[in-house]
Parts: C-alpha cells; structure tokens; sequence
C-alpha cells in the first residue's frame, strides 16, 4: 500500500470518529454512531496491517496480543456494573495514557520503524511531539490511576492538601518544559525517562488534593489530556487519524469538564487547586437546635399516592444504594395511581458527567421522563412532591440566598417550591461542600431516615 | 516555497479541535457518559503506533525493547478498543430498550 492511500484512508477513519460523536446527539443516532466508531477503528487498524511489513511469526504475536486485550476488555465491558461506570472509565483512561508513553518510548528507542530519522539522531519536531505526547500520556496515566482509586473506595475521596503543594507543583512544572527542551537539544534516553518519571508525578500530585465530589471534573479533564497525548503521538507518527481523533477527544473533554465546573459555579482552576469540601463544625453545633419533622414509608406512600405529580431528584447517594430499580418500581406503581412521573438531573449528580441518566437508563426508566436542569426547573411550583433520593447540595436553596456560603451562585434544583418536598437521607449530616441543607428543617419537607433503598422498597410495598 | 507537511498536520488538528468543539456540544446531555466511554475507544487508534512498534525489526541491539514496549501498548489499546466501544453498546442498548416499551 503506498503511504498516500493510507494516509486518505485514515482521514476517512478520522471522518468515521467525527460521525461517531455526531451520533451521539440523540439516542435514536447514537447506535449507528457508535457503529461508525468501530469501523473507524477497523479501517484504520487494517489500513495499519497493510502498510507495515510483518514478518508472519509477527503477525501471529500481534494477533496474538490484540485477542488478549480484547478478550479482557470484552470480559471488562460485560460485568462491569453501572454504578461502576465512573472507575471503569479513569480505569481506560489510564490505558491510553500509558499507550501514549509505550509508544512514544518506543519510537524513541526504534526511531527507524517510525520513520523519524535513525537511533540518536531523531529530527528535531518529532522530538518535541514525542516529548510532549510522553509526558502528557504519563501524567493521565498516574492521573486516572489515582481517580480510578478515590472511586473505586481503594483510596480515600477527601482532598489530600499540604503546605505549598501549588508551589511543588508550579516547579514539577516548569521542570517539565525545561526537560522536553533538554531532550529535544540532547537526545539523551535517561533525560527522556526522568521526564517520563516525573510526569508521573506530576500526575498524581495533581489529582490528590481534589475531593470525591470534584471527580466529575476530573474525570473530563482526563479524557480531554488523553486525547492531547494520542494527538501528540499522532504529530510524531504523522498519522491523521490519529491527530483527528486527539484533538477530538480533548476538546470533547475540554468542553465536558466546562460543563460540570458550570454546573457546581466553580472555576476551572478553583476545582484543579482543590482542597473544597469538608465539614463546618459551627454549623453542626446549631444543627441539633432546629426542629425536623421526620416520616416513614407510610407516610410518604400517602403523600405520593395523592399527589398528582411528583419529580424524583435522583444523586450519588442513589448510586452508592443501588436504589436505581427500586425508584423505578416505585414511579411505576405511582403511574397506575394515575401520578405523573419525572426524573430531574442536575449536571454534577453523580460522579462523571450522565451518571444519573445512565443508572435510570438500567433501570428501564423512559429517558423522556428524564429532563435536564434547566427544562424541569420552572415545574417544581406546580408539582406536589419532589422526592429527593441521595442528592443534597444541588438543591440547597442556600445557594441563591446567602452570598457567604461556598456553594453560592450554583445553579441548583429549585425543589423547595414544590408543595411538599420527601428528602430520603440517611442522617442529617452535610452534604460534600460541608454545609447544612436549610430545606431539611423547612415546613413543607418531610425527612425519610433510612437507606435510599431500603426506603424506596418500603414505600413500594406500601403503595400497593 | 513549499510549504512544510508539518503546517497541513496542523491544519487537520486545529479544524479538528472546531469540528469537536461543534459535534461536542451538540450531544444530549444525557448521553454524556456513553460520550467519554466512546472517546476512550476511538482515542485508542494510537494501537496503530503500537502495531508499527510491536512488528518493526532493526538491526539495532534495542530492536527488542522497543518491540516490547510496543506489544505491551498493544494490548492496553486492544483493552480500551474492546472494552470502550463495547461498554457504550451495552448502555446505548438500554435506552434503546426503554424506547420499544413506551412504545407498546
């Protein structure tokens, strides 16, 4: 195969990414989409067998490593739970950072094969994009590690901060660029390791002062540098799939993590710093003072059997539950009651970005029952009961009325203006940003004690 | 003069960068999470680099650890390919699913 047939067939692999997403725009697309992306992915694997020569016995070792890797990712892809979705996830993120820095290692060592110049003598641009696309695929790789591990519950989700942690980091930093220039001058193999390792680093240190509830962000900010390194590594292969698919998955995540640091009112780097969250104690002190009125399934049955509306407000606390098939249950036996049923999901419910409309998508809940922030919001006035099963925060009316709490300005769920509010909790304790939720000692609301599932079976059994 | 390869690489990575910024925004919402699990998949096209790693034989004495290195991104890739496009089938399937009952 001559290099420019490859190089237009995998501008049309490239163009088969683009159709992917595009796809993604409706779930009535996103199928064919997805489709799109594996033969995207077939035709540029294939176009890569043709071009290169393989001796046969490598062929055989190369068939050989993609049936493994296949074999677990199939295996992976088919138990993995949906609650697990956001650990999976960091999980592959971490596989790709650590194939930027494989390769990129690779083709340091091997620059012929790449076609980059001979051993030591590498041209200058390839450098540079080889150092960058190393450098940025070992800090997703110790990056994502990290976040697969805060959620996974392997390592703790409070933020690990210490004394000029910022101040670490802005050197780690600069140290960074000036090794790329060294490597890029010297060509030196230890220098291009040490970069590697303190890449590594850099990752890590990165992550840890960011708190369990932040993992939304961080979880797109990874796939977005995931998607710089491929690129990077697609600068040095000149490999326009490969490039296409960098700079789409990075502005993918780019725009992702836009989204959720929107949704919280936060700034980007305010999230990046980290160090948010944590329990106030003088808040906890006047807790204890203030009346709650509390009910049992029984009582909530009633309240929603009567109703004619209710909209549940789903939040990790669902999640962690695995309350999803319970709530759908409940809305079902509410819809024979004749109530109407809707879903509201704020953007950072959960912990990666759609969380919430994954798990209600398991439990075969409809997704047009399913609305967004900003389409749902105006309907709590008319409804009679929100039914909030483990969110907290994003409904603290907190948010728009003291200017001094660190949740101020947040776009939150405007629950405290339906006509009863159900608030299913295990404890009266703050929620991640460690400050009380006022709706809890509201008039109107009603505080259901118990395990998001636990409840929610009750109240089924009652509604019957 | 000619102008050099490398500026029509770099034409393709800042369309590219458009392109995504325009197809980003317009996915629904609630399909965001079958979003980063598909990106995860297409962004391991870089088994490509691994395959020319893993089959290229030089006369050099470092032939052998780069071919290594490139079987090892290999496999890591091939798990994100599989795994990625596999797990957003499964999820795309369940809103899917909902769609037929609404419809009945």
């Amino acid at each position: 195969m001559t290099t420019n047939l490859a190089a237009s067939l995998y501008l049309v692999s490239g163009i088969l990414f683009i159709l992917a997403l595009r796809g993604l725009s409706s779930p009535e697309t996103s199928r064919r989409g997805n489709l799109f992306g594996i033969l995207g992915m077939a035709l540029a694997i294939t176009v890569t067998f043709l071009f290169v020569d393989i001796l046969f016995s490598g062929l055989l070792f190369i068939i050989c490593a993609l049936a493994i890797g296949g074999s677990i990712g199939s295996i992976i892809a088919y138990r993995v739970s949906m609650t697990a979705m956001p650990q999976l996830i960091a999980g592959f993120h971490s596989f790709v950072g650590l194939a930027a820095v494989l390769v990129a290692l690779s083709a340091f060592y091997n620059p012929e094969a790449f076609e980059l110049g001979t051993l030591n003598n590498i041209k200058t641009a390839s450098l540079i994009e080889m150092s960058i696309g190393a450098s940025i695929g070992a800090i997703t790789f110790t990056g994502s590690v990290i976040a697969f591990l805060k959620l996974q519950g392997l390592m703790s989700g409070t933020p690990i901060t210490f004394k000029g942690q910022h101040f670490i980091n802005l050197l780690i930093g600069i140290g960074i660029i000036s090794l790329i220039i060294y490597v890029t001058i010297n060509q030196s193999n230890h220098i291009f390791w040490i970069l590697i390792i303190i890449s590594f680093l850099i990752g890590v240190l990165l992550i840890i002062p960011i708190g369990g509830a932040d993992m939304p962000v961080v979880i797109s900010m990874l796939n977005s540098y995931s998607g710089w390194a491929a690129a990077g590594i697609g600068f040095t292969l000149e490999n326009t799939a490969l490039i296409i698919t960098g700079a789409l998955v990075g502005s993918s995540g780019a725009i992702l993590s836009y989204i959720m640091c929107k949704g919280m009112n936060r700034s980007f780097f305010n999230v990046i710093l980290g160090g948010f969250g944590g329990t106030d104690l003088t808040l906890q002190k006047n807790k204890s003072r203030k009346p709650v009125k509390s009910g049992n399934a029984e009582d909530a049955a009633f309240l929603m059997k009567n109703a004619s509306s209710v909209i549940i407000v789903p939040g990790y606390g669902m999640a962690v539950a695995q309350a999803q098939h319970a709530v759908r249950e409940m809305a079902d036996s509410l819809k024979k009651n004749g109530v109407k049923i809707s879903y509201a999901v704020h953007p950072v419910a959960g912990r990666m970005p759609g969380h919430m409309n994954v798990l209600l998508a398991e439990a075969n809940v409809p997704y047009d029952e399913v609305f967004e922030q900003e389409n749902i919001n105006s309907d709590f006035a008319n409804t009679d009961v929100a039914f909030v099963i483990g969110a907290n925060d994003v409904t603290n009316p907190v948010a728009k009325t003291d200017s001094q709490s660190p949740i101020y300005g947040m776009p939150i769920l405007d629950v405290e203006k339906a006509k009863s509010v159900l608030f299913v909790k295990r404890s009266l304790s703050p929620g991640y940003a460690g400050i009380d939720n006022e709706l809890f000692y509201r008039e109107n609301t009603l505080m259901l004690f118990s395990d998001a599932k636990k409840m929610t079976e009750d109240i089924v059994k009652n509604l019957v | 003069m000619e102008v050099d390869p490398f500026i029509f690489r770099l034409g393709i990575f800042v369309l590219s960068i458009f392109v995504g910024y325009y197809v980003v925004w317009s996915v629904t919402p609630s399909l965001h999470t079958p979003l980063m699990s598909v990106t995860n998949a297409i962004s391991s096209v870089i088994i490509v680099g691994a395959i020319i790693a893993a089959s290229s034989l030089t006369s050099h004495t470092d032939f052998y650890l780069s071919n290594i290195l490139g079987y090892a991104a290999l496999v890591l890739a091939a798990i994100n390919i599989f795994g990625g496009f596999l797990v957003t089938q499964r999820m795309l399937q369940m809103y899917k699913k909902k769609k037929k009952e609404k419809i009945k």
